[in-house]
């Protein structure tokens, strides 16, 4: 018998009939106007040192190349489709395309990009948390590995709660490999509860809020 | 646990450490403050505790059903699925997928259940550096230690011993008690570690039985490197972390993220349902989910004390407590400390090894009050001290009645007989508050050592009463 059979057989004897429903009504009540999603998420991410350009979602290309710009970054790594050329053809610093496998270019991409940049699929009003599942436009690596992440979200795809996101829209029905979270840039209070930015992932979120 | 912890011993030379004590004491009084000004609603508190707790019960109840349908949906997904009955098992496992790649260094993300298989020394066995990337995990390692705390491993070192011990151990390094600077030199070591490593371990906080998913939460980022950038990827997890529904984990996470550290949510929330698909660029070409038993099946089958299965792993019992505020993690001598730990270790490797630390509790119920999923932490305390104490074999706990002592024994017996009859009750007070001057200070035994011994009254309350009454 293998250990799977001895651990299921162990297991076997379910003491009570399951499938109690899960009442999820807390959650997906909570409910916030447009004007309240975007001020509970700005203010919920810049809590947690994330950072907000207001921008208008006609000209976001603008604001993009002024922040490159402004902040002096040497290079911009970008993904593929229509909106990532629209960032690439808006900057003036050189960009990067994450357009082949990590193995060809992982020495590049973690020494040498300055920020990435990426979409984002929507957004969290309650916990400002950022929503993206990375793609072969968008490779996982993209908002991890350069210091500084630069992500566009468009305001009219804001979601109240994360419960609210997982049901609307089904996520059970189709995963992709990966599925996203970012709240914030990476940090640790490992050390004497001190905070710290930066430790593994990007030092700096930059939002570009679209609306 | 490989040896018998002497609890006692350890927990009488942490309270001599004043260093230590006042680390631990700090830390927690500010993660008890973060974690109640994430729930300034009591009511709002009640409800999402209710609900994270009936999520976990449901998921426990179907539990050999969940497993089943976790594997065939990662199997569909590409992810191979391990079954480990034991640590021993597990590391195998690991190690077969590890030689099989030809690694030689491997990169970790924070993992509990890979501390209670001492993967790490099992794989260094094996000639395979396994190096933590959590920065409090690499703390802990590089100065050869475990960690004190399931959610802050160095929390039992301050800033001084940390800048110590970098400038100690990281070639080039010098002494700085700057954080920022500090982070950044482990920083700057593990990414080359993250760039080269053949394969990552992680840990798992949920898997989700209907997708094939797990899920993991973390602030650092070191959790998506380990899970992203080697070609390999092994997840460990005990089996009790499965869930049947992905909505199930909305609501974990948000009681846990706020009861572990008062985050209204983590930097990251990472959730991996396949390896690399065809035409991605990144992400590993093999994930392997390794799903260890190691006693949680036992534990299972005992309706009251499954409820220990329900643990999200935040910690919140422990920073709690007022014992491991005072002792800190290292005292119990084991992987998980604290109030989990003192219900979980004694079921997992039996009283007479684990049950020392069943003693180190006031039932004051401050852990099952922070308890998010409500396990009735102090219950099963007492129910266990039970376990350790009996002698008639019909108890469903390992080393069973392995505490019990003969003068204890008599003394309670005695006691409830003295109670049962009334008789010997009278008798038994006018002895006391008669003979209470020749009362000697050793019969209260370890009490009297830093206490005063309480005084006795001269007459018993019957006594008194009545006469009142006359």
């Amino acid at each position: 018998m293998s250990a799977r059979e001895r651990i299921l057989g162990r297991l076997a004897p379910s003491v009570i009939a399951s499938d109690q429903s899960i009442d999820l009504s807390v959650h997906l009540d909570k409910q916030y106007s447009a004007e309240e999603k975007i001020a509970r998420f700005s203010e919920k991410l810049a809590s947690v040192h994330g950072e907000i350009i207001p921008c208008n979602r006609d000209d976001w290309p603008a604001t993009l190349a002024e922040l490159v710009q402004r902040e002096g970054f040497a290079n911009l790594a970008l993904g593929q489709g229509a909106l990532p050329d629209q960032a690439a053809e808006a900057v003036s610093c050189a960009t990067r395309r994450y357009d082949r496998a990590i193995e060809d270019w992982k020495g590049e991409l973690f020494s040498d990009v300055a920020a990435g940049f990426t979409t984002c699929r929507g957004g969290i009003a309650e916990t400002g948390s950022l929503v993206v599942w990375p793609s072969a436009q968008e490779p996982r690596l993209l908002s991890l590995v350069p210091p500084v992440h630069i992500a566009l979200l468009f305001a009219d795809t804001l979601r109240n709660t994360l419960t609210e996101t997982l049901v609307e829209e089904q996520w059970h029905s189709a995963m992709p490999t990966n599925a996203l979270l970012i709240s914030g840039p990476s940090k640790s209070a490992d050390i004497a509860q001190v905070l710290a930015y930066g430790v593994h992932g990007p030092k700096r979120l930059i939002v570009l809020l679209a609306h | 646990m490989n040896a018998k912890a002497n609890f006692t011993d350890a927990a009488k030379t942490a309270l001599e450490n004043p260093t230590l004590r006042s680390n631990f004491r700090s830390a927690m009084d500010s993660l008890r403050e973060r974690r109640a000004a994430q729930f300034p609603d009591e009511a709002e508190l009640d409800g999402a505790r209710d609900l994270a707790s009936a999520i976990r019960s449901r998921a426990l109840n179907s539990l050999s059903d969940n497993l089943v349908e976790l594997e065939k949906n990662c199997l569909a997904n590409g992810i191979q699925v391990h079954w480990a009955e034991t640590t021993a098992e597990a590391n195998q496992i690991i190690l077969d997928i590890c030689q099989r790649h030809d690694a030689k260094h491997v990169i970790k993300g924070k993992s509990m259940v890979s501390e209670e298989c001492h993967l790490n020394d099992f794989l260094a066995q094996h000639d395979i550096e396994a190096l933590e990337s959590d920065l409090g995990e690499y703390i802990v390692q590089i100065d050869g230690e475990t960690p004190s705390h399931i959610i802050m491993p160095a929390i039992h070192k301050n800033k001084k011993e940390i800048a110590e011990l970098f400038a100690e151990k990281i070639p080039g390094v010098e002494y700085t008690e700057d954080v920022d600077t500090l982070t950044a030199i482990a920083r700057k070591v593990l990414r080359h570690k993250f760039e080269s490593a053949a394969v990552g371990i992680s840990g798992v906080n949920f898997a989700v039985a209907e997708t094939g998913t797990l899920c993991l939460v973390e602030n650092e980022g070191n959790g998506r490197m380990t899970t992203t950038v080697p070609p390999v990827h092994i997840a460990i997890t005990g089996i009790e972390k499965v869930v049947p529904k992905l909505s199930d984990i909305a609501p974990l996470y948000s009681v846990l993220t706020r009861s572990a550290t008062g985050q209204h949510a983590t930097t990251y929330f990472n959730l991996i349902s396949s390896p690399r698909r065809e035409g991605e660029r990144d992400g590993p070409q093999e994930v392997h989910l390794v799903l260890l038993d190691n006693g949680r099946s036992k534990i299972y089958n005992d309706e009251q004390m499954r409820e220990t299965l329900k643990c999200i792993r935040c910690g919140a019992c422990m920073n709690h407590c007022p014992v491991y505020t005072r002792i800190g993690g290292h005292a119990y001598g084991t992987v998980y400390p604290g109030p989990i730990g003192q219900i979980l270790n004694p079921q997992q490797y039996g009283i007479d090894q684990a049950g020392e630390m069943l003693s180190a509790c006031s039932l004051n119920g401050a852990c099952g009050e922070a308890c998010p999923v409500r396990i009735p932490i102090p219950s099963l305390i007492s129910e266990l001290r039970h376990e350790a104490t009996r002698n008639d074999q019909q108890g469903r706990v390992y080393g069973q009645g392995a505490l019990r002592k003969l003068h204890e024994a008599v003394v309670w017996g005695s006691w409830k007989w003295i109670h049962q009859n009334p008789t010997a009750y009278r008798l038994m007070g006018f002895a006391a508050t008669r003979l209470r001057k020749w009362v000697p200070d050793s019969a209260m035994g370890p009490w009297t050592r830093t206490r005063v011994k309480p005084a006795l009254a001269p007459k018993t309350l019957h006594e008194m009463m009545k006469e009142r009454g006359e």
